[in-house]
């Protein structure tokens, strides 16, 4: 029965706390809100340390090294972040979803 | 995110506890909530839902914008007996989402090639309850027929609060199966949770069948699990 706990290696939520317990500094990206056909349910996560080393994801992959971008920011300031990407907004933040959908990401610092 | 938050949040889902991480978006402040804590207004019922579907959302509640994480443990279906319905039951429950699980000590029906991708315990229920107890999140379908193999996994479910607790049989077997579990030490209220005859009322006639009314009564009881605002619509 050991499939239905937390799979630790895998698990964004677990790699940052253990990440934190190491003394580095943490990022934590939550999908918060999607229209149309966002590849990355709401709620799910990514997260980043002050290396840019991540775990999870927030997209097929489409806008990952932009949150990780943003997620150093930060980690720098302590101010959490809401990112919006989607086709539409290629220019504003020069990714988006090859799929045609939307999403709302929001970034904070852990601790 | 708080730090402590994210510690408690981690080890309510490593306990295989329901928990919901409330982020208040503008002050960038969080907390933690169980299943089963008291939230007051709009966002009570906002946090009631996200417990009852499991989804996730983004809620506005006295002019706040809330971002509502919620955590369900992965729920469990163990089927006591590795029989006929299982057997049909076993790839529907994978299909649903549910992660099952099979005990029968009779090795001659719990043989993997009966059960191929599924998770087969050849032992009595007692000797596998030590190593995997039953919890919140576990519903358990007693479908063997056998009092010996049925009746301890019964009485630990009803024991372990597991969100569904179903056993297979007449009106009349249920009546001798209720004497017993009293026996055990059941109380009524215990004894009244147990849906039997097993499954949906759908005029189930084959193995299969019957197996899908098993598994649309554990949705539904996994759906609602008592939770306020729960009113078992059709979907």
């Amino acid at each position: 029965m050991d499939a239905t706990v937390l799979d630790e290696k895998r698990d964004p939520l677990a790699i940052a706390e253990d990440w934190s317990a190491q003394g580095r500094q943490v990022a934590v990206a939550t999908v918060v809100e999607t229209w149309g056909s966002a590849p990355r349910p709401v709620g799910s996560h990514l997260v980043i340390d002050a290396e840019g080393n991540f775990h999870g994801s927030v997209s097929g992959g489409c806008v990952e090294g932009a949150v990780v971008t943003e997620a150093l920011d930060v980690i720098g300031s302590g101010q959490a972040k809401m990112l919006e990407f989607g086709v539409a907004d290629e220019t504003a933040w020069r990714v988006g979803l090859s799929c045609g959908g939307r999403i709302k990401v929001y970034v904070e610092r852990l601790g | 995110m708080d730090a402590a938050s994210l510690a408690l949040l981690n080890a309510e889902r490593r306990a295989r506890r329901a928990a919901l991480l409330l982020t208040e978006l503008s002050a960038g402040t969080d907390r933690v909530i169980r299943e089963g804590d008291r939230v007051e207004g709009e966002l009570g019922e906002a946090v009631a839902k996200a417990f009852r579907t499991g989804l996730s959302t983004a809620v506005t509640a006295g002019g706040n914008s809330y971002f509502l994480n919620v955590h369900l443990p992965k729920p469990r279906l163990v089927a006591i007996g590795a029989v006929h319905i299982s057997q049909a039951l076993a790839p529907m429950a994978k299909v649903a989402g549910l992660d099952m699980e099979i005990i029968d000590p009779r090795t001659a029906f719990a043989t993997a090639d009966r059960f191929p991708d599924v998770t087969l315990h050849a032992d009595w229920p007692e000797d596998v309850l030590k190593a995997h107890p039953f919890d919140g999140y576990t519903a358990v379908a007693a479908l063997s027929h056998d009092p010996k193999i049925d009746d301890v996994p019964l009485k630990a479910a009803l024991d372990a609060g597991c969100f569904y607790v179903g056993a297979l049989g007449s009106r009349k077997t249920h009546a001798r199966r209720v004497e017993r579990l009293a026996a055990l030490g059941a109380t009524p209220a215990q004894i009244a949770s147990i849906r039997a005859p097993i499954g949906l009322p759908i005029n189930a006639s084959s193995p299969a069948e019957i197996a899908v009314a098993v598994l649309a009564e554990v949705i539904g009881a996994l759906r609602s699990r008592g939770l306020p605002g729960a009113t078992g619509e059709a979907a």
